[in-house]
């Protein structure tokens, strides 16, 4: 973060290339939460244990309280309203990465893949509440002490299944070598970071990279696990610019069915 | 009219969730704006993902609709933020009344550590264990007390 002192208590005072920054941003983070917000939710009556079945579904309604809120912050920053933000644009209108466009598949994935997203996004939020830009660090504040109960969730179960027996552990093994270019997709960087990081609105993918990098293998050689090296996985980029798994469009159908048949209903 | 008399009217505007718990005593109240003829109350969400938001602020609205005031005008806002510390000693002993454990204060973001031997709102005993942090709603953790053999919840430290 740059050591300039300017605050930004509103968007008009951002300058245009700013604020086009800020929105990248804005606009990333709260597609993540809902696309993820949305993927948790299908754990809803099909946990392994009731109380995961409640976990996963806890997490799924902060995701989406935490996108809905990003959202509105964009729209009071001349954007659509929010509902009209997260159900109409088209597919390569979203920013999400592919790591939060993948089925759920089986716990141990979906496990994994809570675990490593959210040590990020514990991250950027803890980074975020020092953010020039005044509207983004209040929402920081808010969402950090939120998600302090998803890393500790995350991080009691990663570290009892990967101790448990032989198959849990090959299991979580398995899982993480499948996460891990998908999870370094997160930090993809953008054509804003530099600008971001000057106006000290953001740190930067970069530095969030390495400070979850360290972060997660702590925790996952605790565990007994084996982190793969940065060198030898290639990310999975194109989710920030638009480009998408197969997995999206279907998601996006579904979740967006209902708004589609009557966008006036009143719940 | 000042602050403190649309404070007292507010009390009636209870917790969706938890009906002798009022939005003031739970802290979620976080300003009232009084300029001329004109009236602001700021509300916060206990979770980004509280459901019982929209009911909160339709409620304030119908209380606040007869106010002698020409603009009144209920705003969600973000800027100060909601915590557990902001629940009020009245709104405390409601909980517990409800059995409800309260949070206790904190500091900072939470740490494990904190929801060990969380005091049992029926029996008082602290020989109890944390089930899940995650509960029927996003405000509420589960515990078991081995004292008196029977599961409460805790509101959530946050």
């Amino acid at each position: 973060m740059s050591s300039q002192t300017e605050i930004y208590s509103d968007y008009k005072e951002l300058n245009e290339e700013q604020l086009k920054g800020v929105k990248d941003l804005i606009f990333k983070m709260a597609d993540d939460e809902l696309i993820l917000g949305h993927r948790n939710s299908e754990w809803t009556g099909l946990g392994p244990i009731l109380e995961e079945d409640i976990a996963f579904s806890s997490m799924a309604q902060d995701k989406l309280g935490q996108a809905q809120a990003l959202y509105l912050l964009l729209n009071q920053m001349d954007e659509k309203d929010p509902d009209t933000l997260a159900f109409t644009r088209n597919e390569n209108e979203y920013k999400c990465c592919h790591f939060v466009e993948y089925p759920i598949g089986e716990y141990d994935f979906s496990l994994m893949r809570h675990f490593l997203f959210d040590a990020a996004e514990a991250l950027r939020y803890n980074s975020l509440i020092n953010s020039s830009f005044a509207p983004l660090a209040n929402l920081a504040k808010k969402f950090r002490g939120e998600i302090r109960y998803h890393t500790l969730h995350s991080e009691v179960w990663i570290d009892q299944l990967s101790k448990a027996t032989e198959e849990s552990k090959a299991r979580m093994q398995t899982s993480l070598n499948e996460c891990m270019p998908l999870a370094l997709g997160i930090f993809e960087p953008s054509e804003y970071d530099e600008l971001l990081m000057n106006s000290g609105v953001f740190t930067g993918e970069e530095n969030l990279k390495s400070g979850w990098y360290e972060h997660i293998q702590f925790v996952l050689q605790n565990a007994g696990l084996k982190v793969p090296e940065l060198s030898e996985i290639i990310p999975s980029f194109g989710g920030r610019k638009g480009y998408h798994t197969e997995y999206l469009k279907p998601l996006l159908d579904e979740m967006c069915e209902v708004y589609r048949i009557d966008p006036e209903a009143e719940w | 009219m000042d602050k403190e008399e649309i404070l007292e009217i507010l009390q009636v505007v209870k917790d969706p969730e938890i009906p002798n718990l009022s939005i003031v005593d739970l802290g979620v109240i976080t300003g009232i704006e009084i300029e001329n003829k004109n009236l602001k109350i700021i509300l916060t969400p206990t979770f980004s993902g509280c459901p019982a938001l929209k009911v909160m602020e339709e409620d304030i609205k119908s209380a606040i609709k007869d106010l002698p005031f020409e603009n009144k005008e209920v705003s969600v806002s973000y800027d100060t933020q909601w915590s557990s510390n902001l629940i009020s000693e009245r709104g405390r002993k409601i909980l517990k009344e409800s059995g409800f454990a309260p949070p206790p204060h904190i500091n900072g973001l939470v740490q494990i550590d904190i929801f060990k031997k969380v005091k049992c709102p029926f029996c008082e005993s602290d020989n109890t264990n944390m089930q899940t942090p995650f509960g029927p709603t996003l405000c509420r953790a589960i515990h078991y007390c081995n004292n008196c053999k029977q599961a409460f919840e805790q509101f959530k430290p946050v």
